[in-house]
Order: C-alpha cells, then structure tokens, then sequence
C-alpha cells in the first residue's frame, strides 16, 4: 500500500491543521508497516524470478537439508527448497487474503448500507443476523465445513469472507446512521434521487477511510485464518504450497530440521503485522477514536 | 434481576435449537459418513452394511433423524459414537473440563500480563518501555498462534527440556501438582499470546483516558502516592472494557484451542472435535458443537452479569 492512498481531498485550507496523509506519513509504524507490504508484494510479483528452484522439485541427496548457500532457507524431507516454496506460497497467501478481504467488504458493506439506511423492521432483522454471526464460534464451524465437504480455494476464500464481514457491516451502519440526515442527504432525495443512488453515490463515498481502515486489518486476518487452516489441512492443499501447509510440512520433523516451519511462519508473522500495522496507522491518521 | 435472568436463559434454547439445527442439516448433506469410510477400508459384506445402516437410522430422511435426535436431546441424551461405541455425553465430560481449565488458564495469563504491561505503558506514556510493549502487542496480535506454539515447543520442550511436549490434562491421567502444571503451560501461553496483545493496548488506552479524568487529579491532589491512585482510581474504572473484550474474545479463544490441543496433544475438546470430524463420528461431532455453542452464550451472560458486578450505574430489569 503507497503512504499517500490514504489522503482525502481537502476542503480548502485550513490553517494549523494536516491532512489524514500528512499524519500517516509522520507515523514511523505505519510507515515501517507500509514499506513491509510493499516489499511482500514485490516478492510475490517477482516470485518466478527470484526463485532459486522450482517450488515442487525434489532434490533427494538433499532432503531436510540445513540453511546454507546451496539452499538458503534449507529444505523439506523431499528435498524441496524453502525459500523457493516460501516464495511461490506468498502469491497464494496474499491472494486469498485479499480477495476474501473483498467478499467480506462487499457483504459488509452491502449489509451495514442498507440496515442504516433502510431503518425500521430491516434494520433491527439484519442487525440481529449480525449478532448471530458475531457469536457462532466461527473458526470452529470453518473448521467443520472445510473437513466435511472437502478443501478448495474458492470455497476457502468464501468461507473466510463470509464469516468476517459483520464488523465491516456495523462500522458502516454506523457512519450511515449518522449520515443520513444531513442535509446533503435531503437534497439528494428532493430531486429525486433514488434510495440505491442516495447509499451509492452519496452516502458511501463518505464511508470510504472507515472502509479502507477496516479492510487493511481484514486482510491481517484473512491470512492469519488461511494459514491456520492450511496447517490443520484443510486449507490450500499440497503440492500446492502455502505459509500455513509449509509449517505443516515441517511439524513431524520440528526436532531435526526447525528451518521448515520456522521461516514460513515468520513470513506469515511480518505478512499480518505490515497490514496490522498499516491499518493501525490508517486509523490514527483519520480518527484516532475509532475502534474498528 | 431474576426476571432478567430467566428471560436471558430461556432466550438461550431457541439460539441452541437453531444451532442445533444448522448443524444437523450441514452433516446430513455433507458427502461421505462413517459407513462410506467403513466401505474404503474394506469392508464390503452388503448385508453388514444394510444392517448398521438400519441401526444408525440411516435410511429415515434426514428431517425425521433431527426430530428423533432433538427428542433424545430432551432426555439428555446425546447418543453414542459410532468410532467408541461410548455415550456421546462420557466423551464430552472427559473432554470438557480440559479444554475450560485450558482456556481459564489462558485468560488469567492475557490477563496478568496485560494488566502488568497495559499500565507500565500507560504511566510511562512515550517512553522506550512503553514503546517496546506497544511493539510486542502488535507483534503478537500478528502472530499465527499454532506456529508460537510449535517454536515454544521447539526451544522449551526440545531444546532446553524445561517443560512436556503434550499431553496432561485434568482427565489425561497425570498426577501431582507440577506435573500438572507443567503440561498447562505452553498451551496456555500460546492461547493466550493474543487476548495478551489485544488487553495490553486496551488496557493502556483506556488507563490514559481514565488518568486525564478530574477525580484522578483530585486524588493525587489529595497527596495520595502516584501507584495508589492506578491502581485504586484508575484501573478499576479501566477493568469494563477489559471485561467485555475478554467476554467477546471468549469465542475466539474456543476457536484456537481447536489448533493449540492438536498441536499440544491437550485432551479436550479440540482435539476430540477434529479427530472426530476425520473419523466422521457425527454424533461425537454434534454433541461437541453444542456444547461448544452452550459454553458461548453462557459466556456472553455472564460477561453481561459482571457488568453489574463492576458498575454499579449498570442495572437490568
């Protein structure tokens, strides 16, 4: 993520006080989290070419090899390279990251817009499904999906998505609850606007930071759910690799050869914390007092 | 408050009922069963297969098996495992108080620490110290808490011998204090390295906002010493949001211990889940999720019932 996304058209000057993009950029956190996610994507376009190996080739005078110059990272007990499994993995991880992030923004988005709008009986009904989901112990239900109709990526990417959206979905609530009678909104329904342009077009433009914040520390939480589910197998499924299977891979051999699920989880570990720390940092920079 | 307590408790069975429900449908739709898993392990005789079939009551139409399941749930009964061929109920009472100790313990050491560190931060406000705390609970919201757990492993279990690689538990057969202990405290730790992060900010926060209050300047202006008004003034008006994360994150914390016992080997409900999702015991998997969604909502009462406890401007009718 660039440092100056974040920043909002000012409303003309104003004396004495910076944009959201002047305080994000002043914010060491934010930044050393911003320089972290550029650097993770930049690995993860140019993963073919910076791979040593092929992902999957075995090297079999090699197998659970320690870290040195032949393999830097080491390998596993087929003699796979790390670093180059560690680096085909970061496209799948920040891929379903990112896409079940957008399942999640849509859905809250959808829900959160037409709960604060519509008001009344939809509402109370949709804020209550909210509730519900809220407090199903979810990874556990994920969990039981996942074993009982058989792993998939999309189906991995939906679920995760599915089951995150409802803070999304009461943040936006929230800002359009308190958005909806201001004048600009009247104006908008006096000449004829319709209820769907009013939330488009009016209505969530001004929900964008809440949007953008919230959807940063999704994508933290999205790959955290990803590799967690991918250890226990149910996830991304070999050969194919992941951070989480990687780690997986490793776990019968942590006493004889800990370089296998050492580095993938560190990767995951740095992955999480520049979104973390980005969202932080977004959050900071546009309204402190947010609890997303 | 009793009438409170009644509409909240009955509140509770239709939440059940419909948890009940969803899964109920979910496992009767979902591809394979123990009777397919039976078959692919080679047993073909046409006959023996009909036969259990018949006794599982799988030939009824799913719709039929609920009403006769939730008809058992009445009479508390939760049917048997088909892998064990023991009361569902037996399992999960062995299972149940591990995975409660497990979780208790992992909340009293977020809470310790958070507590300890959250106010350091807080009084020692933009200092390296506090710096430092803010850096580690951010790292440790961050970090995937199965691959902690096996790094814990690795340095305290394999490497440096201080403490057990699995096992233990209240029902796990082990013995005496330590022993006990001992098997708790890495699983307990890596559970709770999360709710630790999360608290520690929460705490820090909200202290801050506590200390600039007026009645906090009227204490020390009273001459009281600087830790007494932390920590008699500020941190008890700090401990309701602490409360309502930890009630909140409760839920969560059910969730990873599903990973933190397979990984640890713990005896309790995880572990009992998963092996039972792969073995396809589907009354074994029903029994769990139920008491799983029931150890939930429990929670999410009682953390509305402390509110009381702490504010006493809180008051339910």
């Amino acid at each position: 993520m660039d440092s100056r996304a974040p920043s909002v058209p000012e409303r003309g000057p104003r004396p004495g006080r910076r944009g959201p993009g002047h305080r994000f950029a002043r914010n060491p956190r934010a930044l050393a989290g911003a320089a972290l996610l550029v650097m993770f994507f930049g690995i993860a376009l140019a993963a073919p070419r910076l791979a040593p190996y092929p992902a999957d080739a075995p090297h079999l005078l090699a197998t659970l090899h320690p870290p040195d110059r032949a393999y830097l990272l080491g390998t596993d007990n087929l003699g796979r390279d790390i670093l180059s499994r560690i680096l085909a993995a970061s496209r799948v991880t920040l891929a379903i990251g990112i896409l079940s992030m957008l399942v999640s923004l849509v859905a809250g988005i959808l829900v959160g817009a037409v709960a604060g709008y519509a008001g009344g009986q939809i509402d109370a009904a949709l804020m209550r499904l909210t509730d519900v989901v809220l407090a199903v112990p979810v990874f556990f239900l994920t969990v039981a999906f996942l074993a009982l109709f058989g792993p998939s990526i999309p189906g991995l990417i939906g679920i995760i998505g599915l089951t995150a959206w409802p803070p999304t979905a009461r943040l936006v609530r929230a800002e359009v609850l308190a958005l909806r009678h201001r004048d600009f909104v009247s104006a908008a329904t006096a000449v004829g606007a319709s209820g769907g342009r009013i939330v488009v077009r009016h209505l969530l433009p001004n929900v964008v930071a809440v949007i953008a914040i919230s959807a940063t520390l999704r994508v933290g939480l999205a790959i955290l759910t990803e590799a967690g589910l991918s250890f226990l197998g149910l996830g991304v499924q070999p050969p194919a690799p992941s951070w989480g299977n990687i780690i997986a891979d490793g776990r019968a051999y942590l006493g004889i050869a800990w370089w296998v699920s050492c580095f993938p989880g560190l990767c995951i570990f740095l992955a999480v914390m520049a979104f973390n720390l980005v969202g932080d940092g977004l959050r900071d920079a546009f309204d402190p007092r947010l609890v997303v | 408050m009793l009438r409170y307590l009644t509409r909240r408790l009955l509140l509770m069975i239709p939440v059940l009922l419909g948890i009940t429900f969803i899964v109920f449908a979910l496992l009767a739709f979902a591809p394979g069963s123990f009777v397919s898993l039976m078959l692919s392990s080679g047993v073909v005789n046409p006959d023996a297969v009909a036969r259990i079939r018949a006794e599982l009551g799988l030939n009824d139409p799913w719709t039929v098996r609920y009403l006769h399941y939730l008809g058992a749930l009445a009479h508390g009964n939760l049917g048997r495992s088909i892998v064990f061929d023991q009361p569902v109920a037996q399992q999960l009472v062995q299972a149940l108080p591990n995975t409660l100790v497990l979780t208790v313990a992992a909340t009293a050491f977020a809470l310790a620490v958070s507590m300890v560190a959250g106010t350091v931060s807080a009084v020692r406000r933009n200092t390296l110290l506090d710096y430092a705390a803010m850096l580690v609970a951010v790292g440790g919201v961050s970090i995937p808490s199965f691959w902690l757990g096996l790094m814990l492993l690795l340095v305290f279990g394999l490497g440096l011998h201080w403490l057990p690689i699995g096992g233990g538990g209240v029902t796990g057969g082990v013995s005496g204090g330590w022993a006990f202990v001992s098997h708790l405290i890495l699983p307990a730790v890596t559970l709770g390295a999360e709710l630790a992060a999360l608290l520690t900010r929460l705490v820090r926060n909200t202290l801050l906002d506590v200390l600039t209050e007026d009645y906090i300047r009227t204490a020390r202006a009273k001459g009281l010493a600087g830790y007494r008004v932390v920590s008699r003034h500020a941190l008890k008006n700090a401990l309701l949001p602490v409360i309502t994360t930890v009630g909140v994150q409760f839920g969560a914390l059910l969730g990873g211990a599903v990973i933190i016992e397979t990984i640890y080997s713990w005896p309790g409900m995880g572990l009992l889940t998963v092996t039972a999702i792969q073995q396809r015991d589907l009354p074994v998997v029903q029994g769990a999720v139920l008491v799983f969604a029931m150890c939930f909502v429990l929670v999410v009462l009682l953390t509305d019932l402390m509110y009381v406890a702490v504010d006493p401007r809180i008051h339910y009718e």
